[in-house]
């Protein structure tokens, strides 16, 4: 049974990723990157890493695939130009991706990954908490990296902000510190009134 | 019963696809950001998978790192793409020669 549904979604993995690079727009392309990440979230559960499957559909559905969507509507880019080396490198693509597989075939498929010496391992009872045991892994051991990843969130932010940010010219606001740095004299004009002068 | 090979030779592939696009899709900006975040996904899945075959949750905290930093860099990646559209008017990998490089 587990067998048969991991086939099934590395089948659809990979027929995923393969529209992704193949597809002629780019919409297309984000939501068959959808479809790979939330396979790939289910096939990551037959692994029993279930925190970091929904995390994935969490934060790479939930956010940066709508990020990506949504900065595929923003701009309206013409594809054609875009796609007229497709042929032209294809053929690279293909030599370059079959020594990798060729070379990874002769890694992988030999004895050394095989079942006798990574044995699989027994299943957790259903009193164990993944998220419980990665929540512990990381509050103390990994505690540093864990408020380095925090900083990297937020200078990731402040980096995407001030990089889009426009100031807009036509914009009617305060500015509060020219407000705070102006004198009498810039607001008050004495005037010279003497009634001799008003003939 | 599904082997440990077996999840590292679909990684393999994954990768290998995502290369593949980056070759032939090498003028859209991006579709290279999609092909990249692909292989980060690829090479996740055999931290998951060694994970799990080995009993340790090292691979799985490494894996929500790599996650964090491919986060922050899609959203990084993402702006400087609306910029040079903004700038530009074209996400072509052949028009951005202003460096001469």
């Amino acid at each position: 049974m587990t067998s048969v549904l991991f086939y099934l979604f590395s089948a659809i993995l990979l027929f995923a990723a393969f529209r992704v690079i193949s597809a002629k727009s780019a919409v297309h392309a984000a939501i068959f990157l959808i479809l790979a990440f939330v396979t790939t979230s289910a096939i990551w559960l037959l692994l029993e890493a279930e925190f970091l499957a929904i995390t994935l559909v969490l934060v790479y559905v939930g956010a940066v695939m709508v990020l990506f969507l949504f900065v595929v509507m923003m701009l309206d880019m013409n594809m054609e130009p875009l796609r007229e080396g497709f042929t032209r490198y294809l053929p690279a693509g293909i030599l370059v991706a079959a020594t990798i597989v060729f070379e990874m075939g002769i890694v992988l498929g030999g004895r050394y990954f095989s079942s006798e010496n990574f044995p699989a391992p027994v299943p957790h009872g259903s009193d164990y908490s993944n998220t419980k045991e990665l929540g512990e892994q990381l509050y103390t051991t990994h505690l540093f990296s864990f408020e380095v990843a925090a900083a990297i969130l937020l200078i990731a932010i402040v980096a995407a902000i001030g990089l889009t940010f426009r100031r807009r010219v036509e914009s009617k606001k305060q500015d509060i510190p020219h407000q705070h740095r102006v004198d009498r004299n810039d607001r008050v004009r004495m005037l010279d009134i003497r009634e001799e002068s008003v003939s | 019963m599904i082997e440990l090979s077996d999840f590292l030779i679909l990684g393999a592939m994954l990768f290998t696809l995502s290369m593949a696009g980056i070759f032939i899709n090498r003028k859209n900006v991006l579709i290279l950001l999609m092909a990249i975040e692909l292989m980060l996904l690829s090479v996740n899945m055999n931290f998951v998978a060694f994970s799990h075959y080995l009993g340790d949750t090292a691979g799985q905290v490494f894996v929500f790192f790599i996650l964090t930093v491919a986060a922050a860099e899609a959203a990084i990646g993402l702006a400087i793409l609306v910029l040079l559209f903004r700038n530009r008017r074209t996400i072509n990998v052949d028009d951005l020669d202003e460096l001469r490089g």
